[in-house]
């Protein structure tokens, strides 16, 4: 097992694009990490730079104090899997997951041994003959992780593994996942769009935005706090309310109503000055009675969320949301006032977080 | 009406005498090795093995099958290890030029089979003292099937993700190990049609085993045709028809055994 160190890491493609700049990261050893961003932030780069598929424009890519930077992706003791599994269709299961051995000249025997093995333990028993074609999703992506367990790399490298399953099964590989990390202790460097996904699995995680890490945390850390605005606006299943503000002494008047000031801001904003004030939709109580310090407006929408439901008002103009447990939702066009906890309100200056 | 009925009646006289130029051809191919005495005339046979025997007794007719398959599977194999190599390079490298470079070679291969290039070729045969050799006949072969086939093998190699020897390659496969394992088995299809695709190109090339092979003994089937005359100089029927049969039932097999294994497809049998 080995830490991950990305020094100074730039990636520069042909005609121009700078998917990775200047990018500074170490994952420790063992840990399991997500990377996480939008569409075209330069995730599945970072990771074929890491694999080296992709050759560093500069920077350094170290694996286990071992500066790997200029060594061909076999030499890097790091295994892979892609998006689409990369199965061989012309081999069976077996075969696939041998494959990492036959490279390293292991007998046929043996390697087919170490294969059922590792079959058997990922529940693949009964497939071991078949071809990828013939099974399915969650089976091919039993098999692909079953391969790379089988080349006892010093880190696994996951670009978007569940994304071809459906949710149901996404939900139960991702525990399954977790599990079989946590079982090995391998470095594991795992890619993804979905932040539920990152929040859910990671020991810490980066969120990058167009080939900048933007907050590097546990996932606790980053959807309680995120560093700034563009965090704060991608992470969450419901979107963080934004809201502009300006200081008045201990109240930040938003959207022309008065909220105190949050305690992780407290002492730090000067009089006058223009802010963001930031809550989640979770952290604001809902209540059709007007309160001291709550956004008050007319219900425009209710989503059904299942067991709650989210609540948009529109207070002067713009709208803030919240969460409301089922049982107790408005009706469209009814008067309603959302709390802000104090606790957990942001307030962002400049994009940044303001806080201690 | 009528003139609908009228345009009706043109239109199948047409398609039939189309057809007819085709089928009657290929009758008097499948009845006059079996008739005795055979015209240019489509007759029903009478079934005599006469010709066969005949055909059985000539010195070079028999031979001449197994050199055109020398030339044939030699070129193909040739053709097929080299075109592979090099449309994967081709496709998976990125080069300045690249396509003006395939587009180029691709013109210029039809001049290296074709007649403009037979002097020369003819020259550079007799230097290399390849002159009557049936492996330098098969070098030249190559060389003129060869852009073609790159061409097409590129166009296989472009259209099968390139994650299955990413994959392979971070296992730590060497490239050789990666085209052995992983390429050649997902183009298996491609490899097939680019295979037949050349048996049957050598096994009707004439122009140059004629040129290029002197010794009779040596030369292949679409060449010892041409010899096939009376003593009147008088085109031997029975003979020619005769061998004409024979000579066209090995890539007619081949091309049924392959179609049935691969069925020709362009991008699959493997992939979904
Ligand atoms: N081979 C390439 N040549 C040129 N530009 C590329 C290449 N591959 C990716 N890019 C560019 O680099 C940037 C980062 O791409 P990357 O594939 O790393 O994004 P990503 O975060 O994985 O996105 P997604 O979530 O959609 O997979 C994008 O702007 C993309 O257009
Ligand atoms: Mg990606």
């Amino acid at each position: 097992m080995a830490a991950i160190e990305l020094r100074q890491l730039t990636k520069v493609y042909p005609g121009g694009v700078k998917a990775l700049d200047s990018l500074d990261l170490v994952v420790p050893d063992g840990e399991f990490f997500a990377l996480l961003g939008p569409s075209g932030c330069g995730k599945t780069t970072l990771l074929r730079t890491i694999a080296g598929l992709e050759t560093a424009t500069g920077g350094a890519v170290v694996i286990g104090e071992r500066d790997v930077t200029g060594v061909q992706p076999g030499g890097r003791d790091i295994a892979m899997v892609f998006q689409d599994y990369a199965l061989f269709p012309h081999m069976d299961v077996t075969d696939n997951i041998a494959y990492p051995l036959r490279i390293k000249k292991v007998a046929k025997g043996a390697r087919h041994e170490k294969a059922r093995e590792v079959g058997a333990r990922l529940g693949l028993e009964q497939l071991m003959d078949r071809r990828p074609g013939q099974l399915s999703g969650g089976q091919q992506q039993r098999v692909a992780l079953a391969r790379v367990m089988a080349t006892q790399a010093q880190a696994f490298l996951f670009d978007e593994p569940l994304s071809n399953l459906d949710a149901r099964l996404r939900l139960e590989a991702r525990t399954f996942l977790k599990k079989l990390q946590r079982e090995l202790g391998v470095t594991t460097v795992f890619v993804t769009h979905d932040q539920a996904e990152a929040l859910a699995m990671a020991d810490r995680m980066a969120v990058m935005e167009s080939g900048h890490i933007r907050q590097i945390g546990t996932p606790a850390e980053v959807f309680q706090r995120p560093a700034n605005t563009f965090v704060a606006g991608f992470i969450g299943s419901t979107p963080m309310n934004l809201l502009d503000a300006t200081v008045r002494g201990d109240t930040l008047e938003v959207a022309g109503c008065k909220v105190p000031v949050p305690s992780s801001a407290a002492g730090l904003l000067r009089d006058g000055e223009s802010v963001v004030y930031g809550v989640r939709p979770e952290y604001n109580t809902y209540s059709d009675r007007p309160a001291d310090g709550a956004l008050g407006g007319k219900v425009v929408i209710v989503e059904n969320l299942g067991a709650s439901h989210l609540v948009t008002l529109e207070v002067a103009g713009v709208s803030v949301q919240a969460v409301v447990p089922e049982g107790n939702e408005p009706a469209v066009g009814d008067d309603g006032y959302a709390s802000p906890r104090r606790d957990r309100a942001l307030v962002y200056r400049d994009g940044e977080l303001v806080s201690a | 009406m009528t003139r609908f009925v009228l345009g009706r009646i043109g239109f199948y006289t047409l398609i039939a005498v189309l057809l007819a130029f085709f089928t009657i051809p290929l009758l008097w191919l499948a009845a006059a090795p079996f008739t005795s005495d055979p015209t240019y005339e489509v007759r029903v046979p009478d079934f005599t093995l006469d010709n066969f025997t005949a055909i059985l007794e000539h010195p070079y007719a028999l031979p001449s099958l197994l050199n055109s398959l020398i030339l044939a599977v030699g070129t193909a194999a040739l053709v097929v290890v080299f075109a592979a190599l090099a449309a994967y390079a081709l496709s998976r490298v990125r080069l300045p030029g690249r396509d003006a470079l395939l587009y180029a070679l691709l013109l210029l291969s039809s001049i290296i089979t074709g007649t403009a290039a037979m002097v020369p070729l003819f020259q550079l045969a007799v230097e290399l003292n390849l002159i009557d050799s049936q492996f330098g006949l098969i070098l030249i072969l190559t060389g003129g099937l060869l852009p073609a086939a790159i061409f097409m093998m590129k166009d296989f190699m472009d259209s099968t993700p390139k994650s299955y020897e990413e994959s392979a390659r971070v296992f730590g496969a060497s490239p050789l190990q990666i085209v052995r394992h992983v390429v050649v088995p997902l183009v298996r299809p491609g490899l097939a049609t680019i295979a037949v695709w050349a048996v049957a190109n050598v096994w009707g090339n004439f122009l140059m085993p004629y040129l290029l092979l002197s010794d009779v003994e040596k030369q292949p089937a679409a060449v010892i045709m041409y010899t096939l005359y009376t003593e009147g100089g008088q085109a031997n029927l029975t003979l020619l028809s005769t061998f004409g049969l024979l000579y066209s039932i090995p890539v007619v097999i081949m091309y049924l055994f392959v179609s049935k294994k691969y069925g020709f497809r362009f991008h699959g049998g493997i992939k979904r």
